[in-house]
């Protein structure tokens, strides 16, 4: 058996460690699972045991559950399971988001999970890692997909906020829970007051009370007075789109904030006011870079542009083959949705 | 072009027609003269010819960022326009450029007659001097539609507002003959240039649908019924040998329908006719379809002109020799409308809308359902007393359709769509089962709610068969309810029939594929004419 086969074998429950003896972010109930990120399509329930980065953990314990068995790990330290050395090294996606690195006997594979290259206001920017077999996502695997710098977006979500404000309205962002609410938070702080929905709100507090500084933030409740908002910024997940709760907010303007933006058509596919191209996923750039980075000879490419992104790397030499697996936008998008509706 | 940038950005991003219209006042209101004047060109057809072609642009493009030609593809397919693909893959701008929306136009008209080098050079030059928003501009003012809803009728409804004058005046300015270099905004929107008195349109009057039993509507002698055509609706305006065609949507399309005008000028009177523009064969009336081939092209060619022939059914006439008529009842109108029909020979593209016969209301349930196999979509029932209606109003008119036929096909092709459904599976195509195998009996693009096509879009993405380019085969697992108005065996389809006017009537979430119809089933459908 190739050492590459020793520690990883994609299985229908998912990415498993032969050596190690448990699985990398696994859709189906395992034994022993490592996760990469917080995002309901990484981080599923059913798990007899866990392991994840020091910052995952509160928001693990608080989406899935108190009662879990966990453990974690700070950035750069390893630990050794069955003989491998497992580490966790950041990735840049949300906070606490990891890449997982495994080593055997010399050999070396990075699980990326989710990952984005650009360094933002508040998670630890990504660190690229050295390996063998490196496992990449595709999330916008095409050179259409191109990010601004976080100043340049902050400049510009600042200048739209001010607009409102000239015309009496309240800016409205929407985004996911984990990760993009918080990002948003730092892009906006210091811009005005910010509400937050009780989602985000019990998120951030679980991330506050592990120690982590989060901006300063309100709960937007359905008892505040229309007055209070008026003007003021209001960051809600996407699933309250439409719903009444938005619509009792008083002259709001709505923004969607995703990586999907960058496109005309998908900006004018929901009937909202503005769209922001704000994503927690490397661009096309940046996926090339991280690719390149990691030096790995064997390269397998996930959810997203899968099939675009392995063929152009083979073209540029890079030996790359495609991998299915059950992540990606959608299952997260399915997932995260149930869990935010919940609280209105 | 800092300004037509933010327009354009704010216009694309609304779907209220209000906020657009907004959009467009404030334009008016602080634009140079001349970048207003281009505004209405550039959203009326009026433009100058495109001086680069895509091709072009697309290779310069390529040279440009390094990519293969199948990647730029996969870009462009997932984009659905090559001004924006291009705007997205370029890299960063090194400086930037301020030019007016005029002085661009001006530079791109000049630029037209220039060496292909020559051109290369100014594009590359401009692109490298925009940023992303202000480059898909510049690549749409080199030619391609902007596709951001908005009509000629939004274009039109926004200098009503800004100027208090009468909107259908506007439209007939606008549409009209004008030369930007020497017309002024002043002049264009006052009308200097038209005879507003010759072209000026009654408001449509308009029937509702039946809601009541024939014996409800009182005495059947007190009524009137025709055969309810599926085109148009178009008003045609005569006076002073001058003509004008304006359809229901209140927009001018006098020189989309060339035939209609010559047709028309045989008659010496002047007049103003109500009627429906068709598409018209040897006396038989097409299918919508056909006729949608006619609509809104730059220019009408004599292939179009002999493939697809227009021809009009006149219900009734509002203005005679000068005299506003719509206050006399419907039964006077039609008999002035016959005198005048019948005092001429008639050219072919002409017909008088005929009355169909009856003595009892229950005689019209069979000519009702004998109505698609004419091409028509049911009957209309007038009161013989009834004034021209301004609008819609209930009482005097009905329109009684047939009801859709529908059939249960399975989804086999999808397609992203374009414009604002350009990130989503909109377009489908599907199938009923023919023996042991599949065979295509229609595409549809209308009917689904945005949530379905969402839902619909990502079932494709996890189902589709092919990894690359526009059109995804899928599995054939989807089953929707297909309505559609007519069916008609045709030699032309691979499944031996044609259905008229196919759109998704719902999604069957209930039924197997296995359930679908058969090609069988499909032709016993056709009625006998």
């Amino acid at each position: 058996m190739s050492k590459e086969k020793q520690l990883i074998k994609f299985t229908k429950k998912g990415i498993y460690c032969p050596q190690g003896k448990f699985y990398l972010d696994p859709w189906y109930p395992v034994d022993y699972a490592v996760i990469s990120h917080g995002h309901a399509d990484h981080a599923r329930w059913g798990m007899k045991r866990y392991l994840c980065q020091h910052n995952s953990k509160p928001i693990l314990q608080h989406r899935i559950g108190r009662d879990i068995k966990i453990e974690s790990v700070a950035y750069n330290k390893s630990i050794t399971i069955n003989d491998v050395k497992v580490s966790f090294h950041p990735a840049g996606h949300v906070i606490g988001s990891a890449q997982i690195r495994l080593e055997y006997q010399g050999y070396i594979v990075v699980f990326s999970g989710d990952y984005k290259t650009q360094p933002d206001f508040i998670s630890t920017p990504f660190e690229s890692v050295k390996c063998h077999t490196f496992i990449t996502e595709s999330t916008f695997g095409l050179p259409i997909y191109k990010w601004k710098s976080e100043k340049e977006l902050q400049n510009q979500l600042q200048h739209w906020v001010k607009t409102n404000q000239a015309n009496h309205r309240t800016s409205v962002f929407l985004g996911y829970s984990l990760g993009k609410a918080q990002r948003l938070m730092s892009l906006l702080e210091e811009t005005d007051d910010i509400f937050v929905h009780r989602a985000i709100h019990n998120l951030n507090e679980a991330i506050s009370n592990s120690g982590l500084q989060l901006p300063e933030t309100q709960l937007w409740s359905a008892d505040l007075d229309k007055k209070e908002l008026q003007n003021k910024i209001i960051i809600a997940p996407p699933a309250l789109l439409g719903s009444r709760m938005l619509k009792r907010v008083p002259n709001a303007a709505t923004a969607i904030c995703s990586g999907w933006m960058q496109i005309r058509g998908n900006r004018r596919w929901q009937a909202v006011d503005a769209g922001f191209t704000v994503s927690d996923h490397a661009d096309w750039d940046g996926l090339i870079m991280a690719v390149k980075a990691s030096e790995a000879e064997q390269v397998y490419v996930t959810h997203g542009s899968q099939a675009v992104f392995s063929k152009y790397l083979n073209e540029i030499g890079i030996k790359a083959d495609e991998l299915k697996t059950e992540y990606g936008e959608d299952a997260m998008a399915e997932a995260e949705q149930e869990s935010e509706t919940l609280i209105q | 072009m800092k300004q037509f940038s933010e327009l354009i950005s704010a216009i694309e991003i609304t779907n209220k027609t209000n906020a657009k219209i907004a959009a467009l006042v404030d334009y008016f209101k602080t634009a140079p003269e001349k970048d207003k004047l281009w505004l209405i060109a550039l959203f009326t057809g009026k433009r100058p010819s495109r001086p680069v072609k895509t091709t072009l642009m697309k290779q310069w493009c390529m040279e440009l960022t390094e990519l293969p030609e199948w990647l730029f593809l996969e870009s462009y397919s997932t984009v659905g326009d090559l001004g924006e693909t291009i705007a997205l893959l370029l890299p960063k701008p090194t400086h930037q450029l301020d030019l007016s929306l005029n002085e661009w136009m001006t530079e791109l008209k000049a630029l037209k007659p220039k060496s292909d080098s020559e051109k290369k050079a100014f594009v590359l030059e401009a692109w490298s001097g925009l940023h992303q928003q202000e480059r898909l501009i510049f690549n749409k003012l080199i030619g391609g539609s902007f596709r951001i809803g908005v009509s000629k009728k939004t274009l039109v409804n926004s200098l009503a507002k800004l100027t208090n004058i009468d909107a259908n005046q506007l439209m007939h300015s606008i549409i009209g003959k004008w030369d930007i270099d020497t017309i002024s905004f002043e002049e264009l929107i006052n009308g200097s240039h038209i005879n507003y008195d010759n072209s000026k349109p009654y408001p449509f009057c308009l029937a509702y649908a039946l809601e009541k039993n024939l014996p409800e509507l009182g005495k059947a002698n007190d009524w009137m019924v025709e055969q309810k055509w599926d085109g148009i609706r178009g008003q045609i305006v005569k006076r002073n040998n001058e003509i004008y065609i304006w359809s229901r949507g209140e927009e001018l399309v006098t020189t989309q329908f060339p035939e209609l005008v010559e047709a028309v000028s045989n008659f010496k009177d002047d007049f103003v006719i109500d009627g429906e523009i068709l598409a018209m064969k040897d006396s038989a009336v097409l299918l919508f379809n056909d006729l949608q081939k006619r609509l809104n092209r730059k220019s009408v060619t004599k292939k179009l002109l002999e493939d697809v022939p227009i021809g009009f059914y006149a219900y009734d006439i509002l203005e005679f020799n000068g005299e506003d008529i719509r206050s006399q009842s419907f039964e006077e109108r039609r008999t002035l409308l016959e005198k005048i029909f019948n005092s001429v020979v008639l050219p072919e593209q002409l017909k008088l809308s005929f009355l169909v016969e009856f003595t009892e209301w229950e005689e019209l349930h069979a000519i009702r359902e004998n109505s698609r196999a004419i091409n028509s979509e049911g009957l209309m029932l007038k009161q013989k007393v009834s004034p021209y209606h301004t609008g819609r109003k209930k009482g005097d008119w009905w329109k009684w359709k047939v009801d859709p036929l529908t059939i249960d096909a399975v989804m086999i092709y999808a397609q992203k769509g374009s414009g604002r459904r350009s990130s989503k599976y909109t377009d489908y195509t599907f199938a009923v089962k023919k023996e042991d195998a599949l065979v295509t009996v229609a595409k549809a693009y209308s009917g689904l709610t945005d949530k379905e096509i969402t839902e619909i879009s990502r079932w494709v993405n996890k189902n589709a068969i092919e990894k690359f380019g526009p059109v995804r085969t899928v599995k054939p697992e989807l089953v929707f309810e297909i309505a559609f108005e007519g069916i008609a065996l045709s030699n032309r389809h691979k499944s031996g029939v044609a259905l008229r006017f196919p759109r998704i009537s719902r999604w069957r979430r209930d039924k197997p594929v296995e359930e679908i119809d058969t090609i069988e089933t499909v032709k016993q459908l056709i009625t006998a004419p």
